[in-house]
């Protein structure tokens, strides 16, 4: 016992050491799909004829729910197939065992309700099919008997087909018959017992509907069963040194969906790969298993932090939706038809689901557009979370601030080199001995005298709280979890424990919704000791990470409650991030948004707050690689993403920093992370020139925050990503289809950042034919449909308004967002070459739940259109009263107006001054000092001298010397003050 | 328009803190108001347009520059003035009107933010006086120190110089002692080397005698022996029995070899074995004598790689980073060097039945003993030399190192000041080397040996810089900053590592004092008003 006591520690000893000192990811550590038992056993079935017969005698059919069943020919098992139509043209496939021996893993808390569904009717049916019908626009879906397959047409075109390669496969639960069971045969045989009834009584029923055909007769149905064959990693399977016991067996599952058309599929993140699927055929698959890989590599299929599986297909003709609600270790395949030049076949792209454990349970997203497959998947697993304005703003973060008088230089820093910022965070060492909820004594004595320091400032704090929790009896939170039996037990029913950040630490079941309370209680202000409100929270290590366990997380065998890790080990983080958010939402009596970042993630958890792409690295590759990650994810819901700028490991160059801001300002999350063995690296640190280009890339995160939050907002209602690739608001344009070097911000900002060490220009690729877009920074005009060499040097950062859109910025920089809250707005009026733009305008107090709770917000269309900007109250039930207004109106793109004036709400008109400059053409009215929260119009009017002058008698005066100056084309201000100073003189 | 745009549309402030305020646009300095004429056209400072004077401060930016708005928050890159009376005015960023936070402490930046701010530029100047004052104080102490310093610096500096300049005297005597006594030694070991050539000599002709009777006396031994027969004579055959005396090393001793071995002929008497014995004798067994076992071979297959478990992964050397701390190159390479290479053996010892050397001959002895005492008196001297050598480059080395304009660092050669913190013993020892050790058991780590002065390019002796320390794990080597900072005693006030093995040290020392009347009371702006 002992022995065995210190053969562990030596070897977490030395696994820590493999930990901490590779130098990139070790393979070795993760498995192949060929190292994984249940995915080597999937893949080694190759498409064919499926097994799998529908029974559709069994049909049952209910307004909104079609059940019928299956049975597998080679071994008489059966499985209940449910088929719903949802709501938002969705279709829902479900398969289970029909009788499993116990029950499978059904994943909870994902979906935010139960989808509505809608009604199925049978169209037609015959011997060996049965159609029904989706509703609308011919859709039908066929169920064909024999073999089993699933087809969604819609007219004569085939959209998706459901095991036409016959790979589903279903391995049912069954009871072990290996030596062991035998020696135990007694209480093996009353199960049998329980069992063969079960099967008896499903055949008798059968028989007495006189509906059984070729049914194999009872007695054998158990033989058959015990013939089938036991390959190896069915009952155990060891990785490493690591041994899985698994008690229930094999139980994997998997199915195959083919895309005719598609030769484009997305999503399933999180990988450090090209956004464009790639196919798998001579690779492993696609890995979903939340893991804390070490220094991951890039362009390769392995798991990392986070899971989302859902996967998007595009074409030209239409986008659809996969999402496979499994929490199990996942693998997707991907295979295509890739188009053959010589043979005329049709491009099709296959897919393939395995999952280790629970059930099928898949929601085809029909689409048709991008927009509608993202509204048809928030309309299950909810819209992103809403964050508070100050999260969309810049962070600073260290692993680690060294104590209070390190983050008050830091803090001070930033004031004196005049950057803003407005979150700093505090990784691990700030809490006492990594005991989370807790200060370091030493380091940060009085954590309330540092917090109220930085709310001085308008500031804000993060600090980190891992789910992994220091066994130690002296520690408040580990005795309260061990009391109240909380933590997650292992195989033999005592507390899991692995190694972690502290040494020897428990994992709170997050699973559980009474510990989920109880963490959230945590928070409270009276229990987290010395947290006051300006503080948040980071969940990092969530996959688990365990640094002892198999592929650094928990081991299969370790128990939830009744359910094994196995079934719900990707869900985890998504509990972790869950629970925290709620804390910090009741903490504040309901009142406060929460924000808290997460590293471990899986469908859903966009309600919860932000994800970053883990420990990245200081390399260019990682800085390239940051765009396909974050816009993965947002493919898939999850918009608050971003990555480490800098990069997490290894020393930036100060090109690589500076570009790495630059980038990182126009990425959703926008925070600055390093590792603790690297030099320090704050933004003034790179001499006076890279500290201005920072500070510039900073700014212009913070001149758009008001458009960052309009988009979050929207995403927040809609389920549209923020950040987006090029085809979702282009989809007929096949070149924007792989492309990742670039994206849009909205639908209105492009952004193409520098990603290459010593640019000295870069290729943007601008959509649309007959649009137009204007450079941000010069305004100058390009035409879309083109691809545009940009000439960079290092302050540049190629941004494109799109042409046709308004957006709204807050010019006047300050040092945090909140110091920005009552600012006036500049509005950027960008026309289309019909003289056309659009935009809105949101605003809040932006912190709370008000906008939700009591409708205190404003929310704004602005319009330009007929020489006339317009803005229209979009939400006239809601009432918000702001001290912003609107400063400047920019106009670009259009020509030189003889007068501008504004019509308020009331009707009165009165003139403005502006400015015109011709090349480019760019308007830019003075201050209309109207507020942000009115309805009004300005006019942009083109009269001729003369036709004012016969309206001078009813005009202002203002408008006189405007249009006077315009007769002497004269725009000069200074002139027209002379003017008007001499005009008042008079 | 709001009522709170109307204020903010204000051109002139209300005065709040101060009753005695010159009028003019807020934020601006008295020193621009002439640039600020009421209600006459206002020219942007950077010149870039005019526009009318009602247009300054109505939170509009119309200049490039932010002139025109030096009380709002408009222009990105405008200043506004801070009286501050009672304390230092100041300049703050535009940014920071009316953005929720005093930054003023004439509470004048938050007009209209609704920020309650409280004056407190009476305080800050009554502690700013304060602190001046006692920093004056120290100085002023510490500049007196500082004097002593360079005093004392003067005169070691001097004496060290005129202690080289008699040691290089001395040396010159030394080298010369040296000299003469290599001369003497040389003399004296000449007649030492011949006597002991001469008794080498005939100990060797002693020696081959022996050897000769012995040759012999195996001879007729090994005559006998082949000699089966008896008759007096060694035959061809006879001499075949003996199989070690293959030439061709086939193992056997074939007729003609043996034949070839005998001369070329059949036989040989005792006189003619003679000739023979001489090509025998080196392999010849007695026979009596049994055969010499083979030297043992280790066989090959027994020395085995050290097993490789497959399961390990390479791991670095280091457990952790305080093993790697504790690796000192210098420790292990000698030890290295203090392993004597292989003894041989020496031949003499292997040679059995040889006697040893007889003893020198008196008057030999007496040469050897007056040979070995020139050497030693030789060697005394050349090590006195070598340490006077020492002491020389000790003292020039001191010599060479910048402390300092006026020689004012040079207390702190061969200093060592120590401080300790919760976990650590740091130990600074100035122009030598930087260390840290753990309190409660554990090595040494050398944070850096002496580099340079690092201060800012007016005053480099502002802070020092320790290089090359220990390696950090996936880092760079360990280095240190020394500040320097003006003080009555000599001291380390503050360790710290703001980055990942890059130290920080705060040292007071009155060397670094400047003259009191060089402090600028008032060096952060002249107070206005």
């Amino acid at each position: 016992m002992q022995m065995t006591a210190v053969v562990e520690l030596c070897f977490v000893l030395l696994l820590f050491l493999l930990f901490v000192s590779a130098q990139a990811v070790d393979r070795s550590n993760f498995k192949t799909c060929d190292q994984s038992s249940f995915c080597k056993r999937q893949r080694e079935l190759k498409p064919g004829q499926s097994p799998y017969r529908a029974l559709l005698d069994t049909l049952e059919l209910s307004d909104s729910r079609l059940t019928l069943q299956l049975i597998n020919d080679n071994n008489k098992v059966r499985l209940l197939l449910e088929l719903y139509r949802l709501q938002g043209n969705m279709t829902r496939v479900k398969i289970n065992e029909l009788k499993p021996i116990k029950p499978r893993y059904e994943v909870p808390d994902v979906l935010i309700s139960d989808p509505i569904t809608e009604a199925l009717s049978v169209v037609s049916q015959d011997d060996n099919s049965l159609v029904l019908s989706l509703g609308g626009n011919e859709q039908r879906l066929i169920v064909s008997a024999q073999p089993f397959r699933l087809d969604i047409i819609e007219g004569p075109q085939v959209l998706m087909s459901l095991n036409s390669r016959g790979l589903l496969a279903f391995e049912h639960l069954r009871v072990r018959k290996d030596t062991i069971s035998h020696k135990i045969s007694s209480t093996v045989g009353s199960m049998w017992d329980s069992i063969k009834s079960v099967f008896s009584s499903n055949s008798e029923s059968e028989e007495t509907t006189g509906q059984q055909k070729e049914e194999q007769p009872t007695s054998e149905d158990g033989q058959i069963k015990e013939e089938e064959e036991e390959k190896p990693g069915m009952w155990e399977e060891t990785f490493k040194s690591h041994s899985d016991s698994k008690p229930n067996g094999p139980s994997s599952i998997s199915l195959d969906f083919s895309l005719p058309g598609v030769e484009h599929v997305y999503g399933i993140p999180e990988h450090a790969d090209t956004l464009r699927l790639k196919s798998t055929e001579n690779s492993d698959p696609y890995r979903l298993y939340n893991l804390d890989v070490f220094q991951y590599e890039l362009h390769n299929p392995m798991a990392l932090y986070g899971a989302v599986p859902v996967l998007i297909s595009h074409s030209t003709e239409r986008t659809m939706g996969i999402f496979w609600l499994n929490a199990a270790e996942t693998w997707v395949d991907i295979s295509s038809n890739s188009p053959d030049t010589v043979s005329s076949d049709a491009p099709q792209t296959n897919v393939r689901w395995v999952s280790e454990s629970g059930i099928i349970d898949v929601f085809i997203m029909l689409g048709p557009k991008p927009a509608d497959v993202f509204t048809q998947y928030a309309s299950l697993t909810g819209t992103q979370s809403f964050p508070p304005l100050s999260a969309l703003a810049y962070h600073q973060c260290r692993w680690n601030y060294n104590d209070q008088e390190d983050v008050k230089a830091v803090d001070q820093g930033f004031d004196e080199h005049d950057i803003p910022y407005d979150f700093i965070w505090l990784d691990i060492e700030h809490a006492d001995g990594k005991r989370y909820f807790t200060w370091d004594p030493i380091k940060f004595p009085t954590p309330k005298d540092m917090l109220k320091g930085l709310m001085d400032k308008r500031r804000k704090l993060v600090a980190i709280v891992d789910p992994h929790i220091r066994v130690d009896s002296g520690y408040r939170i580990h005795n309260e979890i061990r009391s109240k039996n909380f933590y997650v037990k292992n195989k033999d029913g005592g507390d899991y424990e692995g190694w972690c950040w502290p040494g020897n630490s428990g994992y709170p079941d997050f699973t559980n919704p009474e510990m989920r309370a109880w963490w959230a209680s945590m928070f409270a202000y009276d229990q987290y000791e010395g947290s006051m409100e300006n503080q948040y929270i980071w969940n990092d290590m969530n996959e688990p990470s365990v640094f002892n366990g198999p592929e650094v997380t928990m081991h299969k065998d370790a128990v939830h409650g009744v359910w094994e890790h196995r079934d719900v080990h990707n869900l985890y983080g998504l509990y972790v991030q869950k629970a925290t958010s709620e804390g910090l939402i009741q903490r504040s009596g309901g009142v406060e948004r929460p924000f808290v970042l997460t590293r471990a993630f899986f469908a859903g958890s966009q309600r919860y707050g932000a994800v970053w792409t883990g420990d990245n690295a200081a390399e260019w590759g990682h800085l390239k690689i940051s765009i396909p990650m974050c816009l993965s994810l947002g493919l898939v819901g999850i918009s608050f993403c971003g990555a480490d700028v800098g990069g997490f490991f290894k020393h930036p160059s100060a090109e690589l920093l500076v570009r790495w801001y630059q980038a990182g300002a126009y990425q959703p999350f926008f925070r600055a992370h390093a590792h603790i063995d690297t030099p320090r690296r704050e933004p003034w640190l790179f001499g006076p020139e890279n500290t201005a280009l920072i500070r510039e890339a900073v700014r212009q995160r913070y001149a758009l925050l008001p458009y960052w939050y309009q988009l979050f907002y929207n995403a927040h209602n809609t389920g549209q990503p923020v950040m987006r690739p090029l085809w979702v608001e282009y989809p007929a344009e096949v070149i924007t289809f792989s492309i990742e070097d670039e994206y849009l911000i909205g639908k209105d900002l492009l952004v193409h950042p520098v990603t290459d060490e010593g640019a000295t220009g870069v290729t943007a690729y601008l959509p649309g034919k007959g649009e137009v877009w204007y450079d941000v920074h010069s305004l100058q005009k390009h035409d879309g449909d083109q691809s545009l060499y940009i000439p960079v040097t290092m302050s540049s950062i190629p941004v494109f308004q799109r042409g046709g859109s308004i957006i709204c910025r807050k010019e006047r920089i300050r040092r945090s967002s909140s110091c920005m809250e009552n600012d006036p707005y500049t509005l950027y009026v960008a026309l289309n070459p019909q003289g056309f733009a659009e935009g809105e305008l949101y605003i809040d107090d932006f912190h709370t739940f008000n906008y939700q709770k009591s409708k205190q917000f404003i929310h704004r269309r602005l319009s330009f259109s007929n020489n006339s900007l317009t803005s229209r109250n979009l939400a006239p039930d809601a009432q918000f009263s702001t001290e912003s207004w609107i400063e400047r109106i920019v106009v670009i793109g259009g020509s030189r107006p003889s007068s501008v004036s504004l019509i308020s709400a009331d009707g009165v008109e009165s003139a403005l001054e502006f400015e015109f400059s011709s090349n480019p053409a760019v308007l830019t009215v003075r201050k209309p000092s109207v507020s942000a929260a009115a309805d009004w119009t300005v006019v942009l009017r083109r009269e001729q001298f003369i036709n004012v002058y016969k309206h001078l008698g009813v005009r202002k005066l203002g408008d006189f010397w405007v249009n006077y100056l315009f007769k002497r084309k004269d725009s000069d201000w200074s002139i027209f003050n002379e003017k008007r100073k001499l005009k008042s003189a008079m | 328009m709001t009522c709170v745009h109307l204020l903010l549309t204000l051109v002139f402030a209300v005065s709040l803190g101060t009753p005695v305020e010159v009028h003019r646009p807020r934020g601006v300095p008295l020193s621009k108001k002439p640039f600020y004429e009421e209600n006459k056209p206002f020219t942007c400072l950077d010149g870039s347009k005019t526009i009318l004077f009602d247009q300054v401060n109505d939170d509009y930016c119309d200049c490039k520059g932010g002139s025109d708005e030096p009380g709002t928050a408009a222009c990105p890159n405008g200043k506004f003035h801070c009286t501050n009376a009672g304390y230092k005015p100041t300049f703050i960023p535009s940014s920071r009107i009316n953005d929720g936070i005093c930054d003023c402490c004439d509470t004048t930046d938050e007009y209209n933010s609704g920020a309650k701010c409280e004056n407190t530029c009476k305080e800050l100047g009554r502690k700013e006086r304060e602190v001046l004052q006692k920093m004056a104080e120290i100085t002023k102490e510490g500049f007196l120190l500082k004097q002593q310093l360079i005093e004392e610096a003067k005169k070691g500096r001097g004496e060290k110089q005129s202690k080289v300049t008699e040691m290089q005297d001395n040396k010159k005597q030394l080298e010369e002692k040296v000299e003469a006594l290599r001369t003497v030694k040389e003399t004296a070991e000449q007649p030492e080397r011949e006597a002991k050539e001469r008794h080498l000599k005939a100990w060797e002709e002693q020696k081959a005698a022996i050897r000769l009777v012995k040759d012999k006396a195996k001879m007729a031994e090994a005559f006998l022996e082949l000699d089966d027969n008896a008759d007096g004579l060694v035959s061809v055959s006879e001499l075949q029995s003996h199989a070690e005396l293959d030439s061709d090393t086939d193992g056997t001793l074939s007729e003609a070899e043996a034949k070839g071995l005998m001369g070329g002929v059949e036989q040989v008497d005792t006189a003619t074995f003679e000739s023979v014995w001489e090509n025998i004798k080196d392999k010849y067994h007695s026979e009596s004598q049994p055969e010499e076992p083979a030297p043992v071979e280790t066989p090959v297959d027994e020395v085995k790689e050290p097993v490789v478990d497959n399961e390990s992964e390479p791991y670095p050397e280091d457990i952790s980073e305080e093993e790697d701390e504790d690796d000192d190159d210098d420790d292990e390479y000698h030890e290295e060097d203090e392993k004597a290479p292989p003894t041989m053996k020496t031949p003499e010892k292997s040679q059995e039945d040889e006697e040893a050397m007889p003893p020198y001959e008196a008057d030999t002895q007496v040469l050897i003993e007056a040979a070995q005492k020139a050497r030693d008196d030789f060697e005394e001297a050349e090590k006195a030399l070598r340490e006077m050598d020492d002491q020389i480059r000790n003292i020039e080395k001191e010599l060479s190192f910048d402390f300092g304009p006026n020689a004012e660092f040079t207390y702190l050669y061969s200093q060592c000041y120590e401080l300790s913190t919760s976990e650590y013993i740091y130990r600074l020892c100035p122009f030598n080397r930087v260390s840290q050790k753990p309190k409660f058991g554990g090595s040494e780590t050398n944070l850096g040996t002496w580099g340079s002065w690092s201060g800012p390019e007016n005053n480099k002796y502002l802070s020092m810089k320790y290089e090359h320390g220990t390696g950090c794990w996936q880092g760079p080597n360990r280095s240190t900053t020394v500040k320097l900072t003006c003080g009555k005693e000599t001291m380390l006030t503050s360790t710290s590592e703001p980055s990942r093995c890059e130290y920080l040290m705060e040292f007071i020392t009155p060397a670094v004092c400047q003259e009191p009347s060089n402090i600028d009371l008032s060096a952060h702006g002249h107070t206005e008003l």
